[in-house]
């Protein structure tokens, strides 16, 4: 019973390392331009892909595929920004919608043509396959890894905002981007090295998410509620609100499914209904 | 004083709307083998009106509007299976059950701002999906609830195979619920609405009802989206899970925004646009669809808003200014 317990905790942990990878990038596009990104999930699906590709046609280790999926999203992401979603910053939500619904359209039927609408596999290396048990409890080492990815990425994203120049200029650009203009800092550029970022990161999720939550064309609309959710609870502009918000989803998710199978995701949804009515703000709100 | 006036210019003159709805009735002989079709393109029709009303009138952005659809097409579909297929007990069940749900959940949706509404709505709507998902044992689930069987209209015109019955009982529900709303949104409660739309803090300072009138208003979209829905399950005589799907929720947002929202025929002739143009390109194949649709909307934003006529207007307003620049030099 508590072997079990602890391990749908770890599982859920690791789900969430994976969802808070995914979606920071979400949060910073709403919190810094306000701007409602429902394509953010695309760029998880580019990653993963370019994971897939590049393991299983090109020969390149897991490893070293992974900054791969990272570059390609970034990439993406500022042409992206810079064609399309830059007109749209003074738009109306409606108008951003619409985009994004668009591009996540493109994105399905894109990857739907070019991959097949089935379930892609990986392959990962043998040092990161398998379990091993500590104190009778199995940990599947997949799992374990992606943890100590998620918190190393975790700490570096928290010093960069916290203790760098760079840092201090977005968390400025997020309190006031008029002010932070007067005073010289580049809105407009430190959004975008911010975005490309985000993207990056939501690819090397979708990469590392491939084995955890698996990837096939409708992965932008599949796991979008989720990634709204972590930015919806965790609010916008802090790194420790999605990270919360995301490692409780996680949990709770993971539970829901492995105690009350019969009741799916609508756990979720309704945990997510329930926190938008009680908290709108978010869990950790900035002010 | 200066926005009445716009707007009444900007109503169709009654001859146009004549035309219009002649033009449907028409439709018996102008296309008598496309009947199936037009009956789903009056379906969606209503449904994009349903959807008019809130986001039009009221500027609420919902991504979640066919668990509306859905609940309207289901309770008339239950009702069918458990003997009762009498097709306007079926409509009236349908309306009410899904505005029952819209005035609870109205209570939710219009509380917040774009973006709380956005994930409010999002997460209502896959939530129905899910239960309806789950519960398959009454849903029937993807594979649709059997043996629907609809009664005769007024126990009179059978459902025929040509879809001549479903085909004039939709195209007659479609207007008679299009001149309930039409009388809805030129009353004083339409155009606080818009007032509402435009400034809210306004109306809320000149001591309107801003939040009770949106809950009314809420609940009358709802409603009317279960009548289309429950209309789709009578003249299909089959409904799945696929009513509450986030696509259908998605391609009505689509719909009103090719037609124009804020008009009242915007949403109907965009669901003919589109359902017509869903029709030919996806029997083509449905990945070109999907691809061309996403690609449309993004064109629709970046031209600007006012869906295809917007466009056409400021392209012709251009040409003429070319033609009038070379004309002087």
């Amino acid at each position: 019973m508590i072997s079990s317990l602890i391990g749908v905790v770890f599982d859920g942990l690791a789900y969430g390392m994976l969802l808070f990878l995914i979606s920071v990038g979400l949060s910073i596009t709403l919190g810094l331009m306000n701007f409602v990104n429902l394509a953010h999930g695309a760029f998880g699906m580019l990653g993963g892909y370019v994971c897939a590709v590049a393991t299983t046609h090109w020969n390149v280790p897991f490893l070293a595929a992974l900054p791969l999926a990272f570059a390609a999203a970034a990439l993406t992401g500022v042409l992206l920004e810079r064609v399309l979603f830059r007109r749209l910053y003074r738009g109306s939500p409606l108008d951003q919608v619409l985009l994004t619904i668009g591009l996540t359209f493109m994105a399905i039927a894109v990857a739907t043509y070019l991959f097949g609408s089935q379930q892609q596999a990986l392959h990962l290396p043998r040092y990161l396959s398998g379990q091993f048990s500590v104190y009778r409890v199995d940990l599947n080492i997949y799992r374990v890894f992606l943890l100590a990815v998620g918190l190393v990425l975790t700490v570096a994203l928290t010093l960069v905002v916290d203790r760098t120049r760079f840092g201090a200029a977005v968390r400025a650009a997020v309190d006031n981007p008029r002010v932070a203009e007067a005073l010289g800092i580049r809105v407009a550029l430190v959004f975008q090295i911010a975005f490309a970022a985000g993207c990056g990161l939501a690819g090397l999720g979708g990469a590392l998410g491939v084995e955890v939550l698996g990837l096939d064309p409708v992965f932008p609309l599949k796991y979008l509620v989720y990634f709204l959710l972590v930015v919806a609870v965790g609010g916008t502009g802090t790194l420790k609100g999605p990270l919360y918000a995301a490692l409780l989803l996680g949990v709770a998710d993971v539970a829901g499914k492995y105690y009350v199978p019969q009741a799916g995701a609508f756990i979720i949804y309704a945990v997510m209904l329930i926190l938008l009515i009680i908290r709108p703000q978010g869990l950790v709100s900035r002010s | 004083m200066n926005s009445a006036r716009a707007s009444t210019r900007a109503r169709p003159l009654p001859w146009q709307e004549a035309l219009f709805w002649s033009l449907l009735v028409g439709g018996f002989w102008l296309w008598p083998k496309h009947l199936a079709l037009a009956s789903q393109v009056l379906i969606s029709a209503l449904f994009a009106l349903s959807y008019d009303l809130i986001l039009g009138y009221a500027g609420i952005l919902s991504l979640g509007h066919a668990a509306y659809f859905g609940l309207g097409a289901y309770s008339a579909g239950l009702l069918a299976t458990h003997g009762w297929g009498e097709p306007l007990l079926g409509l009236l069940t349908g309306g009410c059950c899904a505005g029952l749900a819209g005035l609870l959940t109205s209570l939710l949706v219009v509380r917040g701002q774009d973006l709380t509404r956005l994930m409010v709505t999002t997460a209502i709507g896959l939530l129905l999906f899910e239960l309806a998902n789950r519960l398959s044992s009454v849903t029937g689930g993807v594979d649709g609830l059997l043996g629907v069987e609809i009664a005769p209209l007024l126990g009179v015109f059978r459902f025929d195979i040509y879809g001549r019955t479903a085909y004039g009982y939709c195209l007659l529900v479609t207007f008679v619920v299009f001149l309930g709303v039409r009388r809805m949104v030129h009353s004083p409660f339409g155009w606080g609405l818009r007032g509402i739309r435009d400034n809210t803090g306004r109306m809320l300072a000149l001591g309107y009802p801003v939040h009770r009138r949106l809950v009314a208003l809420y609940t009358a979209s709802a409603a009317i989206a279960g009548i289309a829905g429950a209309l789709l399950t009578q003249i299909t005589q089959f409904v799945s899970i696929d009513v509450f799907s986030f696509n259908r929720s998605a391609e009505v947002v689509v719909m009103l925004i090719v037609g124009g929202a804020g008009v009242l025929y915007g949403g109907l002739v965009g669901a003919a646009v589109f359902t017509l143009a869903y029709h030919y390109l996806s029997g083509w194949n449905p990945l070109y669809w999907q691809f061309w649709l996403g690609a449309f909307l993004i064109a629709i934003v970046l031209l600007g808003g006012g869906g295809v006529l917007g466009a056409y207007q400021r392209v012709s307003h251009l040409l003429r200014r070319r033609l009038e620049r070379t004309a002087q030099a």
